[in-house]
């Protein structure tokens, strides 16, 4: 049996199955506050391999595609399938480093989560008082920088990705270690979802309502999925528009200092 | 005589009376507004464009038919071009 070891995020376990002991470290390191040996479901299973080539890819964007009852994902530094029906499958990297596997792992939970009536998002996510609170936004919106301007009682889940799950017919938030610029791990706990914030910045702090049919647009243009596929495309569409039934979406226009941070939950939450 | 029909490879939900409609063959999210979401509605492959204009747009909004037409048909030709709209001068039975 290879040994390995188990990542938890978003309450969903996979068991990365690792003979290199290099990447073993790597691993260890890198999805330290998210490893498990008692994992809340069945883990998933990845077994990886390490060479000197990985990718079956020519270019640094990850191609995913769905033939014959498996997905395929390929990079210039990663070649990898994944069966759905079994909940297994292979990567082949290039070198013992977080970084192919840290892509692998993306790619697999949009994938997983989408199953599930949730979805990765391009933003980042906080927990205060209970409560997640959501920053989405094209590059360059804030998303780093309202992370870096919470305040010590604000817990963050993540800058750059943020994991949105149906539990219970309650939408929530949970930290990963998917880091964007801020460059570290967010803090693995969950808490309701309750407010998504489209980012802009302003020359003063305040938020605006979104209608039902912006709130769809911010959230369908700000999850991520990287394969095309129409199934997987109609059930985060369907996610996108639970979501924004259910959980208020604003504009925030914000001026970067920390005083953005008394703005954020007062209209969902007072 | 224009026919018009929804595609089937698409995920549309109505929102405050307008339609949110995404391309699950290229991703495209459309946002119809009012207008848009009538022709779209009626869009069942077997009633003439003319007739959905004539019916659901210069029916209940002040337009002209002939400026009514036109942007219509325009509104059809673009939708067609992302694959969310099927567009025959025959009635379509089965639109992809």
């Amino acid at each position: 049996m290879i040994p390995g070891r188990t990542v938890e995020i978003g309450g969903l376990p996979v068991l990365l199955r690792m003979e290199d002991r290099a990447l073993q470290e790597a691993v260890e390191k890198w999805y330290a506050g998210y490893l498990t040996t008692t994992p809340s479901a069945e883990p998933f299973d990845l077994t990886v391999t390490v060479g000197l080539t990985g990718g079956g890819a020519a270019d640094h964007q990850a191609h995913v595609e769905w033939r014959d009852g498996r997905w395929l994902f390929e990079r210039f530094d990663f070649q990898a399938e994944w069966f759905p029906d079994s909940g297994r499958g292979w990567v082949r990297q290039e070198g013992a480093v977080h970084q192919p596997i840290d892509s692998v792992l993306r790619i697999l939970h949009s994938i997983l989560v989408a199953s599930q009536g949730g979805c990765l998002m391009h933003a980042a996510s906080a927990v205060r008082n209970g409560r997640a609170f959501a920053f989405t936004g094209v590059s360059g919106a804030g998303k780093t920088t309202l992370s870096r301007l919470a305040p010590p009682d604000v817990a963050l889940l993540t800058d750059e990705i943020s994991y949105i799950r149906s539990m219970d017919g309650i939408y929530r938030a949970f930290g990963t270690p998917f880091a964007g610029d801020l460059g570290i791990a967010g803090d693995n706990i969950s808490a309701p979802l309750k407010a998504l914030y489209l980012l802009a910045k302003g020359p003063e702090n305040r938020i605006e309502p979104l209608s039902p049919k912006q709130a769809v647009n911010v959230v369908m243009r700000n999850i991520l999925f990287f394969a095309k596929d129409p199934k997987l495309v109609e059930a985060l569409f369907e996610t996108a528009c639970r979501m924004a039934a259910c959980i208020p979406v604003y504009r925030l226009i914000f001026t970067p200092t920390p005083a953005v941070w008394e703005t954020i939950g007062l209209a969902c939450c007072t | 005589m224009l026919y018009i029909a929804r595609s089937r490879s698409i995920a549309a939900r109505a929102l405050d009376g307008e339609m949110v409609i995404m391309s699950t063959s290229d991703s495209m999210l459309f946002t119809l507004n009012e207008v848009a979401t009538e022709i779209w509605l009626a869009a069942d492959g077997r009633t003439p464009l003319s007739q959905i204009v004539q019916d659901k747009v210069c029916a209940r909004f002040e337009v002209e038919p002939e400026a009514a037409y036109a942007d219509a048909e325009d509104l059809c030709r673009r939708l067609a071009e992302h694959g969310i709209l099927a567009i025959s001068d025959r009635p379509i039975d089965s639109p992809r």
